[in-house]
């Protein structure tokens, strides 16, 4: 049955048989495929590593995105409150890009959950393999005769070497995933620092968030100039009465 | 049989069982060849449902290698076809 998969434990098998026809010792053998069975369970264990990373990465700017339209919705309304109606549909305009992004990353990081969901299992069923292939070693190290040890080592090596081929592809699965959510993420931060899309959480002051501060700051001093002049209006009156 | 379900292991699989399996892997090789991903999908779906109400995983001792193996449904049809033989994903029964 040519395949990807099948292709895959041939080679495996390939690699095993030499190995096996080189050594003395089925034993050693056996302890040398055990070892190796174990790097790439440590390898599993990076890619499910990778990925968290990653999706990491992307529920962090997912909380970033969130706060901007949150932000940028409230200065729509604070520009439109103050008649700037130019400012408000900037600022509208920017939340729509923030959450066309959004929606992007939600998916993103939905597809990416169950493929860390996905590599979890693997690496819970290789390394449970792992573990039947080592018991199944010391019993063919101690009851079988170096002729009938041969055959279930044939036997046993293509069995986990197909699970490691499985396992393999799983990982290879995750790897394109994650660089498939890595390019995403970092199309949203070269959005942020082009400035198309402001991070306006970052601290930095945009021309929006300027214009707003000078509306307010002047509707602040108007406010306070009227009341002011309502103060001294009133402290007059009564001056008036006791002239 | 030994029938890997690709990515969620290994079942051991009656002959009984087989019959029906075969009618499926019919079916996915038809949709294949008519390029129709939809009904590839969904058959593999019913594959990997199959085996797995029928078929009792091997246990975690037993290192065996499969007879047949069965890809997953969200992969592409290219990759999917890729995995396929002359015989579909179950080889013929021995006559």
């Amino acid at each position: 049955m040519p395949g990807m998969m099948n292709r895959a434990s041939t080679i495996v098998k390939a690699k095993i048989n030499k190995l096996l026809n080189r050594a003395e010792d089925p034993g050693e053998t056996l302890d040398y495929s055990y070892e190796k069975q174990l790097e790439l369970l440590q390898n599993v264990k990076r890619g499910v590593a990778d990925v968290v990373t990653s999706k990491k990465r992307l529920e962090m700017q997912t909380s970033t995105l969130e706060q901007s339209v949150v932000k940028l919705d409230g200065q729509a309304r604070q520009a439109l409150q103050a008649g700037r109606e130019d400012l408000a549909t900037e600022a509208l305009q920017r939340k729509a890009v923030a959450q066309e992004q959004l929606q992007g990353l939600d998916q993103q990081v939905k597809g990416l959950e169950a493929q860390q969901e996905k590599l979890v299992a693997s690496e819970k069923q290789l390394s449970a393999r792992i573990e039947g292939f080592r018991s199944q070693k010391e019993v063919i190290k101690a009851q079988y005769s170096a002729a009938e040890a041969q055959v279930r080592i044939g036997e046993a090596a293509t069995g986990i070497g197909e699970q490691m081929a499985d396992t393999g592809l799983a990982i290879q699965r995750a790897k394109d995933k994650t660089e498939q959510m890595q390019a995403r993420a970092s199309a949203v931060d070269e959005l942020v620092e082009s400035g198309a899309l402001e991070d306006f959480t970052s601290g930095g002051e945009t021309d929006l968030d300027r214009e707003l501060r000078q509306l307010a700051t002047s509707t602040k001093v108007d406010d306070e100039l009227a009341k002011m002049k309502a103060e001294i209006s009133a402290a007059d009156k009564p001056k008036e009465i006791e002239q | 049989m030994i029938v890997r379900l690709m990515g969620e292991g290994q079942y051991r699989v009656d002959d009984s069982v087989l019959e029906e399996l075969h009618e499926l892997d019919d079916r996915a090789t038809a949709a294949a060849d008519a390029d129709d991903e939809d009904t590839l999908d969904q058959t593999l779906e019913q594959m990997f449902e199959l085996v797995k109400s029928k078929g009792a995983p091997l246990a975690d001792d037993e290192v065996l290698p499969s007879d047949a193996l069965v890809p997953p449904s969200d992969l592409t049809l290219e990759e999917t076809k890729e995995l396929m033989t002359d015989e579909g994903f179950i080889p013929d029964l021995p006559s």
